[in-house]
């Protein structure tokens, strides 16, 4: 399997995926209208920037991380050598001035800068729709792109978490993150294979924020409706709401009925079934989800294999080969943060995927109706 | 009459009767050159800018290139740069590591702020002048347009460079301890580049802006236990006009009071407010002993037991 995986495939298989929605775009136009769309041209920037600098930051860890495989094997050398990439000899001083050598850098940063400001504003004007008018509704009415993360979440939870809750926790989560990473290690350095499990966190936190910000973007038309890119907004398409609730699908599945779960629509007290039965889900989704991200936390990718047979021992011992590494790791995280942690990673980092996925390919409205709010 | 040029020449200086004095003329020559020769060494001193007075008197000191003292005056000694220590690690330098990415944020806030000011100077926040405002400013204000744009374009690079320095922040680790409350600084600052633009999306007064900052204030409505839509909320006697979402609008819809509130939180409120906090920002880089690194790489072997206390 590993064979097969190199960045040869990766690239032929990233190739046929873009031939095959090439082949079948509709509407080329439409899809230039978004992408030329005067306050969409940062994103179309930004497709460049990111691998870009993403490139740049992995290509330090790279060789950062040979440096440290090296020093790790030779005890000996790690005594002696300078322990950068950089290079460095004896007898180098080991700062230099910031006048001239840093402030003729950021002389030259502001000059080009402003260079490419100047080129972007002649070349490109900002919009101005139509003056405000309260009785014609824009449609698609969209923010910012960079909001379109926040208005892209309305899909899939009411107002209140959407617009209030998510923000929050994404904001005191961020600020959380270095009294939770207890991990010593990487502090100054690109490394990637001392910080594994950190990043594998930012980095998806990332890549959720940009796929909602390229939905919002290039796939919402008009009536907020999925279109595919290349797709024509249809501006009287209509989609009929189709999700239901997940007490209301199970009732009509026939797991439900041949349990009998038929109860848990009926409405004594403020529904109160319907309350347990969400409680339940969300409870039950904590407790997976923590599961989940403390193997991901543990667990030593290399020594996975297959499990031989069902026997449990067999199953733990090939699904979750401890790596001694991150149990270093774990010894050193307190109580504290390791529950701070568990806690935004699964109300955001997983809550958000999970719910985009049950809304999006299962058609589920809520999984938890209460009279005062609904998740 | 016909005479001799020699000959006239002559008779002046016998004239005169003095001939060891020097015609006028001559004078003024001799004189000029002197005055060319000392312009000259005088200029040649120019050459140097740094050893003017009037170099002196700003910067204090003479940039002497080759004085490490010096070099190291340049920076103490002026207000903008001191916010620099004398001397850095002779790595951080390197483009690679920090890839400028706060240095170009702050830079373009500057900008941000020139442009902005510039544009108060066309601008009210009233519903009958803001669009034609901006009408007028993209028409007949010489630059107008480029002015406009050029505030825009660099609202939204802002943005893009905030989070890519955040990225880089990221991948170096360099929210460690000690810096562990700059990144929450920085969260912070980062929340504001963000209200900074929602707030200003709304000014030019049209559709756009319109819609936006109705979606996005709908969400206040929601807010649990100050919107009137939110949990909790009705419970809690709130209405339309007198939830989170009337104050933020200065009314129950995005109107005149909506555009003042978003100006003045735009031009006064959140730009005060995100100075204070890039002060402290820059404030914190220095006292947690500046950039991170690149710092000599720690193995795993050299990790420290952990502390009990
Ligand atoms: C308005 C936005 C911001 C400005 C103007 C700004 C400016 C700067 C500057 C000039 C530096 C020096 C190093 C460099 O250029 O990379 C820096 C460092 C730093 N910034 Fe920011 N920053 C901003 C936002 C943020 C954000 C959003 C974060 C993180 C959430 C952050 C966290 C940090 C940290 C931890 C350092 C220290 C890095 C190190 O020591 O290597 N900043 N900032």
């Amino acid at each position: 399997m590993r064979r097969f995986v190199n960045k040869w495939t990766i690239l032929g298989v990233c190739l046929v995926i873009v031939a095959l929605w090439a082949i079948n775009v509709q509407d080329w136009h439409q899809l230039w209208v978004i992408s030329s769309t005067p306050d969409n041209i940062p994103i179309v920037a930004m497709l460049a920037l990111v691998p870009f600098f993403t490139w740049m930051g992995i290509r330090q860890a790279v060789a950062n991380d040979r440096l440290i495989e090296q020093l790790e094997a030779d005890p000996k050398l790690s005594k002696t050598h300078h322990r950068k990439v950089e290079p460095w000899r004896p007898g180098w001083a080991r700062e230099i001035h910031v006048w001239p050598y840093l402030v003729r850098i950021e002389f030259l940063a502001t000059v080009i800068v402003t260079v490419v400001l100047f080129i972007w504003s002649i070349t490109l004007n900002a919009p101005l729709e139509e003056p405000a008018n309260p009785n014609l509704t824009m449609n698609p009415s969209k923010a910012p792109w960079y909001f379109l993360g926040l208005q892209e979440m309305l899909v899939y939870f009411d107002p209140w978490i959407a617009g209030v809750v998510m923000p929050s926790l994404i904001m005191v989560g961020l600020m959380a993150f270095p009294y939770v990473d207890s991990n010593p290690l990487g502090n100054g350095y690109y490394t990637l294979r001392q910080r594994r499990f950190a990043l594998w966190m930012f980095g998806a936190g990332f890549v959720q924020w940009i796929v909602l910000i390229v939905i919002g973007t290039f796939i919402r038309g008009p009536g907020w409706i999925w279109f595919w890119p290349g797709q024509t907004w249809d501006h009287n398409a209509v989609v009929f709401d189709k999700n239901i609730d997940l007490h209301d699908m199970v009732i009509a599945s026939s797991m439900g009925s041949t349990l009998g779960l038929g109860f848990l629509g009926n409405e004594p007290y403020y529904g109160i079934y319907k309350f347990i039965f969400g409680l339940i889900v969300v409870t039950g989704f904590f407790i997976v989800g923590a599961l989940f991200f403390h193997w991901l936390m543990t667990v030593d990718f290399k020594k996975m294999r297959m499990p031989r047979s069902l026997r449990p021992r067999e199953l733990h011992s090939a699904l979750f080969p401890k790596s001694e590494f991150e149990q270093k790791i774990l010894q050193r995280t307190s109580l504290l943060q390791y529950l701070t942690f568990q806690f935004f990673a699964v109300s955001v980092l997983l809550a958000l995927p999970v719910k985009l996925v049950l809304r999006l390919a299962f058609t589920i409205k809520y999984v938890w109706v209460t009279p005062w709010f609904n998740i | 009459m016909d005479t001799d040029p020699k000959d006239s020449k002559e008779t002046k200086q016998l004239t005169t009767g003095e001939e060891d004095r020097k015609s006028l003329v001559t004078r003024v020559k001799e004189g000029t050159s002197a005055l060319k020769d000392r312009a000259v060494d005088e200029a040649k001193e120019y050459k140097d800018p740094q050893e003017t007075q009037l170099w002196k008197s700003i910067f204090r000191v003479s940039h002497d290139r080759s004085d490490p003292r010096n070099r190291s005056l340049a920076i103490l000694s002026n207000v903008f740069l001191h916010l620099h220590p004398a001397k850095i690690n002779r790595d951080a330098v390197r483009y690679p590591f920090t890839w400028g990415m706060g240095g170009i944020t702050f830079y373009l806030f500057i900008v941000l702020t020139f442009t902005g000011v510039l544009l108060m100077f066309y601008y009210h926040p009233t519903k009958a002048d803001a669009f034609r405002d901006i009408l007028y400013l993209e028409h007949d204000v010489p630059f107008g347009k480029l002015l406009r744009n050029m505030h825009r374009w660099a609202a939204h690079l802002m943005v893009i460079t905030t989070w890519l320095h955040m990225f880089r922040v990221v991948l170096t680790g360099s929210y460690k301890r000690p810096r562990e409350f700059n990144w929450c600084v920085g969260v912070v600052l980062l929340v504001l580049t963000l209200l900074l633009s929602f707030t200003g999306y709304l000014l030019p007064d049209d559709q756009l802006g319109f819609w936006a900052v109705t979606v996005g204030t709908n969400m206040a409505r929601a807010t649990p236990m100050l919107g009137s839509e939110g949990p909790f909320g009705p419970q809690l006697g709130l209405t339309a006009y007198n939830d989170v979402r009337f104050g933020l609008l200065g009314g129950s819809i995005v109107d005149s009071n909506a555009l003042l509130r978003s100006y003045i939180w735009h031009c006064i409120g959140i730009p005060l407010v995100a100075s204070i906090f890039m002060a402290v920002h820059f404030w914190r880089i220095r006292k947690d002993g500046g950039i991170s690194g690149p710092a000599p790489i720690v193995l795993e072997s050299e990790m420290k037991a952990v502390k009990k206390k």
